[in-house]
């Protein structure tokens, strides 16, 4: 049990940098720190005590396997975390061409 | 085995919190690096190794990204006097925190110990998908074959995300 504690710990300190940070960098990297928390929670749910990789060995088929169903999901969602990530920096470096800062507070007239 | 993940998570969490206070952005990304490369880890000791090939090649990716995004503009970190501004949004980030604390203690107590998953939904997915799918890694006969609408979805998603990046980035629109 500490372990899903920690690991919801890691969540929290991501969310603390994502509220009170200034920075859009330090904010898009708060972000993935909650991602990476959330893949973590999935992949220790899934582990079975004494279980091997979800590889079959068609010579010894008798074996307890770690549950596949949670790997699959976290295997989508990393890739999903690539593309908006990317999609982030590219917004970020955007901002950066037109207001010369990284700074939140400094980006103020953005109006339609 | 839950000893040498909660070292690791610590490790994490101690690089996260580094990351988010670093007075320079470059060093920041690297110590973000820390918290990737570490679940990397954590993946291999789960018994993942599919994942743990994928979160070595996205996180290198993501630094790289980062990294040049970096380099490209500035490494000043936007501080500033810490006025009433900060202090409503710390005293939000507690609350919310607390409330989110309590939320887990709620919501751990159904949750089964570390390592005694009863595999509910996955006994299908386990017991002769070899036959099924032809496929002897059991996740990639998920991925592909039982859930293959899913992973349609991640492609468009991911050609989604590379059409916006282009958007974005084309230096001049048309005339």
């Amino acid at each position: 049990m500490t372990v899903y504690w920690l690991c919801f710990i890691l969540f929290l300190v991501g969310l603390y940098g994502v509220i009170t940070r200034r920075n859009l960098i330090k904010i898009a990297i708060s972000l993935s720190v909650m991602e990476f928390s959330c893949f973590l929670f999935l992949a220790l749910i899934g582990y079975t005590e004494g279980g091997v990789a979800p590889i079959v060995d068609t010579a010894d088929p008798v074996k307890t396997y770690v549950d596949p169903l949670p790997q699959a999901m976290v295997l989508t969602a990393i890739v999903i975390g690539l593309a908006t990530t990317a999609m982030l920096m590219a917004v970020i470096i955007r901002i950066y061409r037109k207001y010369g800062t990284f700074d939140i507070r400094e980006i103020k007239n953005l109006r339609g | 085995m839950e000893l040498a993940i909660s070292v690791i998570v610590i490790f994490m969490i101690l690089g996260a919190i580094y990351a988010i206070h670093a007075s320079d952005i470059l060093s920041a990304v690297i110590a973000g690096g820390i918290v990737g490369y570490s679940l990397v880890i954590c993946f291999l000791l789960l018994k993942a190794p599919d994942l743990a090939i994928v979160q070595i090649v996205v996180e290198t990716i993501t630094l790289i990204i980062m990294v040049a995004v970096v380099l490209d503009s500035s490494r000043k970190e936007a501080y500033g006097k810490f006025d009433t501004q900060a202090w409503v949004t710390a005293a939000t980030a507690v609350v919310i925190l607390a409330i989110l604390f309590w939320f887990l203690k709620e919501a751990s107590a159904p949750l089964a110990p570390f390592g005694e998953n009863t595999m509910r939904m996955a006994d299908a997915y386990v017991n002769g998908a070899v036959d099924k799918t032809g496929s002897v890694n059991l996740v990639t006969g998920v991925l592909f074959d039982f859930r293959g609408y899913d992973t349609l979805g991640e492609a468009t998603v991911l050609v989604t995300a590379v059409l916006g990046v282009l958007t974005i980035l084309r230096i001049r629109g048309k005339k």
